[in-house]
């Protein structure tokens, strides 16, 4: 098997057996979307004006809360010194990494995202371009948190560090990602969407390599 | 020049007398700009004497800038030439670029109350300065966070690089998006569009704050040297005891 499948399967069997699959990062989506009309009150019309867009928020919360010891653990167990020592470009096992962790929790989120933007007043004709969005987004936000990850993997309880680093990096996505919820479709914004999700995805690799290379000295 | 300043006792040769003169410098520029800015320039034809904030705010946005700038070729140098005064010069600019990030917001923030009618709006200019701001702390954070200097250095100077991005969004943020914040009016294609009254106390607040800044952070880096050889000091003393 080669190496890169070989992380695939390990990474994607770590992420899913972790808490009953894709379970605990989906009842924490949830959770962060329950919080908005909570904090809004139910009122509908308000909600359907502002409520969809708040469906990104949440999505970014939960995968900030996978970050923590996506390194770290590889790192304190030494599997990142034979993850570096691979005939395969560590870059590319980073972006397979970040690949198992889209399938693992960013697939099942955005596939959730339909029922919770529907839950937050979002009208049905909204909701595709929501989820394609939302899978775009995930893999822009993963992306960004590789680098995040990676620079803070030595660092005990870094949960919180990881995300002041990484929420700067969130901004375009969800910038972008909230216009297609409150109705731009497939417009310029889902495009914009896509590029910013496809660089993030594309460089984040390169970046968290490169400090991976730092930590294991 | 720089590879004269790179050898770190050269560099606290040349900054025990540059840094003080630095600072006379930064104290004669404030002591002329600051009453020239605040009480000798003209009031604005719209916005009266409020306009005296620019003085204050706009210097501090541009170096705040400027020094991330700064931190990014330090981070570069100290990445790949491996170099332990580029990463020290590094650490050293970031609380002052963080200071002046934040006055650059409060102060627009104290302008923005009575001329926009308005403390805060989410504008591309307003948001991205924000955005930089947190990446200082950021960068600062995970200084902090990482007990190996060396180490911390490396990955501090990988955050820093890939936060650069945020430094062409800042600048091009009035030009892409109809903001609320004005477009750029003094280093734009076919020259500046303030009077030139106000461009005099304008110019001596930049090169005030650039005189601050220099006194900092050769303060600040020679404070890290400093503290690095009195660590090696304290570790021979060890291994010889």
């Amino acid at each position: 098997m080669s190496p890169l499948a070989a992380t695939f399967r390990r990474d994607f069997a770590l992420m899913w057996g972790a808490g009953g699959g894709a379970m605990a990062p989906l009842g924490f989506f949830l959770g962060a979307a329950t919080l908005v009309p909570l904090a809004m009150g139910p009122e509908h019309a308000l909600l359907m004006a502002a409520g969809p867009p708040l469906v990104w928020v949440a999505a970014a919360l939960a995968v900030l809360a996978t970050l923590e010891r996506l390194f770290q653990a590889d790192l304190e167990d030494g599997s990142l010194d034979q993850l570096l020592l691979s005939p395969a470009p560590v870059e590319m096992i980073v972006l397979t990494k970040g690949a198992a962790l889209w399938c693992a929790i960013g697939l099942p989120i955005a596939l959730a995202g339909a029922p919770v933007a529907i839950a937050l007043q979002a009208p049905l004709e909204f909701v595709p371009a929501i989820v394609l969005s939302l899978g775009l987004g995930m893999a822009g936000f993963i992306g960004a948190g590789l680098v995040g990850a990676a620079v803070t993997a030595s660092v005990k309880r870094g949960g919180v560090l990881i995300a002041l680093i990484v929420l700067p990096f969130f901004a375009p996505p969800i910038i972008f990602g909230s216009a297609v919820a409150s109705g731009a479709g497939f417009g310029p914004a889902f495009l914009i969407l896509t590029g910013c999700a496809l660089a993030y995805a594309a460089l984040g690799p390169i970046a968290a390599a490169a400090a991976l290379r730092l930590q294991a000295e | 020049m720089l590879s004269t300043l790179a050898n770190p006792a050269r560099f606290m040769q040349l900054s025990a007398w540059l840094a003080p003169l630095f600072g006379v410098i930064a104290v004669v520029l404030f002591a002329i700009g600051l009453p020239w800015a605040l009480i000798y320039s003209p009031a604005d034809y719209q916005q009266g004497e409020t306009v005296r904030i620019m003085y204050v705010h706009v210097p501090a946005a541009w170096w705040s800038l400027a020094i991330y700038g700064f931190m990014g070729v330090a981070s570069f140098v100290g990445l790949v030439w491996r170099h332990a005064l580029a990463d020290i010069a590094a650490r050293a600019a970031a609380p002052i670029g963080a200071t002046f990030a934040g006055l650059c917001l409060i102060t627009g923030s104290l302008w923005g109350a009575p001329t926009w009618g308005t403390w805060w709006e989410w504008d591309g200019r307003l948001t991205s300065m924000l955005v930089l701001f947190i990446i200082y702390l950021g960068y600062l954070a995970l200084w902090s966070a990482i007990e190996d200097e060396e180490r911390a250095a490396r990955l501090a100077a990988i955050l820093c690089l890939v936060g650069l991005i945020n430094l062409p969004i800042v600048h091009f943020s009035v030009v892409w998006w109809s903001t609320l914040h004005q477009p750029a009016s003094v280093f734009r294609p076919g020259g500046s569009a303030i009077d030139p009254a106000m461009l005099g106390p304008l110019f001596t607040m930049a090169f005030a704050y650039m005189a601050l800044f220099a006194t900092l952070l050769f303060a600040n880096m020679r404070a890290a040297i400093n503290r690095r050889r009195v660590e090696a000091a304290r570790l021979r003393g060890m291994s010889a005891a």
